[in-house]
């Protein structure tokens, strides 16, 4: 690389080039150095500092006024019997299940029908991204009102015929959580397909001419040239899924706060109350430790896409 | 002649065939929005009489000054707009900084501290609730905005870094190495000629940054106590409260509640989907 700058001066370096000068110590300027400081700090305040805490918090018991009393693994042990904790483990994972799978199916599939640059599509992709912009406290707002027993959902059952099938869908424990899993798809459906409309879109139209030409059907230009030319966006997708299903919380907690009976509760919710409410301030931090760990293995893959990404 | 009339045809019912679908798709999808709409103009008294899932016998404003004046909506917007502004501003100029930074100088470590930084906004946030809390009371500034501000920009700067470095890594080295030749120094390089051309990224990245922090609830409920402190999203939830069964003003609250981000987005729906699709790492 040609060396255009004073010797005070570094030349600016688009790509890591390693090994291509010495790799003595160099003088960076101090205020590039600030630059990244600075967020650096910020972040180590709020994120890594508090991070630390939270994974020593789990080894304690502690009400929040007292000194944390350090109590090894007891707080995991209890998890073990804890009949709460076993269902809100069970939903989190339902609910990774169904609204993930559910969302990333859903949403590829609007993808798949919007996809096509033709009149009207414009019109049909913002309304199934409006949801998106709202807050989830709303959206939970809304289908709180469509699942009153006066709601418009009980009424459209009775109209067609289907009045058995009333229902107070938020306060009966079979329904619930099924019944704060469809407002989130609504809301996530959206999502998902901007995410997979731009893989489309990446996609090159000569290979489906030239899988035209050796006679594959649409079923089968889609299961040998959509989906593997979509594995990237698929990888995404699916950490965006597990991500924001471990952080699930707004939705559950405006519709239901978990319950009723702990019915619709999730770790998230159930760390919230456990905290915040039983001020249990050790085993929150364990049920969050239970959170990161389901989470670790996505975070990790996410990071190494990104560490490549970044070479 | 006739063959290419079929074609035509079958042309023809393909597309009928698809705004069916998609038309019926997008009804499905707009049908709550619309109804909220329609509930937060309907008296209290229609509602009573008539069940929620009634056509509207009746047309109102009043359920809009109600939430608003009463409800404490106003005092919780702009509490959420004293919040995400600075927010999104701080935010983006220091995730700036630290892009530049990491993108244009050979710094030690500079992948690993990317990853790092990545790191800790991947984190779930449970994990750091009740660290975070008992931070901010130890800074005495818990059950204010600055704790609510400050948890928002830390959590969040780790993201953009990302985002804004992949972008500016992109920009060429000659366009600086020129610069650097007519003597400019790191701050002009940054400001003159690195942050304009990030333009495009940093207005995707104000949309959907903006939207996120003005939606947040958890971090809203975890550091702030009084009513009078909380953010639109978390007085909607007490608006829940204080107006049980009043399907009236919680449907004008969460219109007002929703109208400034749906406003961004119209406003802005191509910055947005662009941020949406940087986001991902591809």
């Amino acid at each position: 690389m040609a060396v255009l700058t004073a010797p005070h001066q570094k030349p600016p370096v688009p790509t890591p080039s390693r090994g291509g000068r010495g790799r003595g110590p160099r003088r960076t300027p101090p205020l590039v150095l600030a630059f990244v400081l600075v967020p650096l700090l910020a972040e180590a305040l709020w994120v890594f500092w508090p991070a630390a805490q939270g994974f020593y918090l789990a080894l304690t018991q502690w009400d929040g006024v007292s000194t944390p009393q350090f109590v090894g693994l007891d707080n995991f042990r209890e998890m073990a019997g804890d009949e709460v904790f076993r269902s809100a483990a069970g939903h989190t994972v339902l609910w990774l299940v169904l609204f993930g799978g559910l969302s990333a199916l859903l949403g590829l599939a609007a993808a798949l029908l919007l996809q096509q640059e033709r009149r009207g599509v414009g019109f049909y992709r913002a309304a199934l991204f409006l949801p998106v912009v709202f807050s989830l406290v709303a959206t939970a707002l809304v289908w709180q009102a469509i699942y009153q027993p006066d709601g418009v959902l009980n009424q459209l059952l009775e109209s067609v015929g289907l009045g058995s099938l009333r229902h107070a869908w938020l306060a009966d424990q079979d329904t619930a959580l099924y019944a704060v899993i469809v407002p989130a798809l609504w809301r996530q459906i959206g999502y998902v397909m901007v995410l997979y409309l731009a893989g489309l879109k990446g996609i090159d139209p000569a290979l489906y001419e030239a899988a035209k030409v050796d006679g594959a059907g649409a079923w089968q230009r889609f299961r040998h040239v959509t989906l593997p030319q979509l594995r990237s966006v698929n990888a995404v997708v699916l950490s965006v899924i597990v991500i924001d299903s471990l952080r699930s919380f707004d939705v559950v907690w405006s519709l239901t706060r978990g319950g009723p009976y702990h019915s619709s509760e999730l770790l998230s919710t159930y760390m919230y109350s456990t905290a915040f409410q039983s001020l249990r301030l050790g085993y929150g931090s364990a049920l969050a430790v239970v959170i990161f760990v389901l989470a670790f293995g996505v975070i990790c893959s996410y990071l190494v896409r990104a560490f490549r990404e970044a070479d | 002649m006739s063959a290419t009339s079929t074609a035509l045809r079958r042309k023809r019912a393909a597309t009928a065939g698809f705004h069916l679908g998609a038309g019926t798709l997008a009804v499905l999808w707009l049908l709550p929005i619309l109804l909220v709409l329609v509930t937060s103009l309907r008296s209290f008294d229609d509602i009573a009489a008539h069940g929620l899932g009634s056509w509207p016998h009746s047309f109102t404003l009043d359920n809009f000054g109600q939430a608003w004046n009463d409800g404490g909506q106003q005092r919780a917007l702009i509490n959420s707009l004293l919040v995400t502004v600075p927010c999104v501003l701080v935010t983006l100029a220091l995730a700036a900084m630290a892009a530049f930074a990491l993108s244009r100088y050979e710094l030690p470590f500079r992948r690993s501290l990317l990853l790092l930084m990545l790191g800790g906004n991947l984190l779930p946030p449970q994990i750091l609730l009740i660290p975070v809390s008992k931070l901010s009371e130890l800074m005495g500034i818990y059950d204010t905005l600055p704790a609510l501000i400050g948890v928002q920009i830390g959590f969040g700067v780790g993201f953009y870094v990302f985002v804004l470095h992949g972008f500016m890594r992109a920009i060429p080295a000659e366009i600086q190495q020129a610069a650097v030749v007519d003597g400019a120094g790191p701050w002009q390089i940054f400001w003159r000629i690195i942050l304009p051309l990030t333009r495009p990224a940093l207005a995707a990245l104000s949309a959907l940054s903006f939207t996120w922090i003005f939606n947040d609830l958890l971090w809203a409920i975890t550091v702030l106590r009084s009513d009078t402190k909380m953010p639109i999203t978390a007085a909607l939830i007490g608006l829940q409260g204080q107006y049980v069964s009043m399907w009236n003003v919680i449907a004008a609250g969460s219109v007002i509640a929703a109208a400034p981000t749906v406003a961004v987005f119209l406003r802005f729906q191509r910055h947005f989907v662009a941020g949406l699709n940087l986001g991902a790492v591809k």
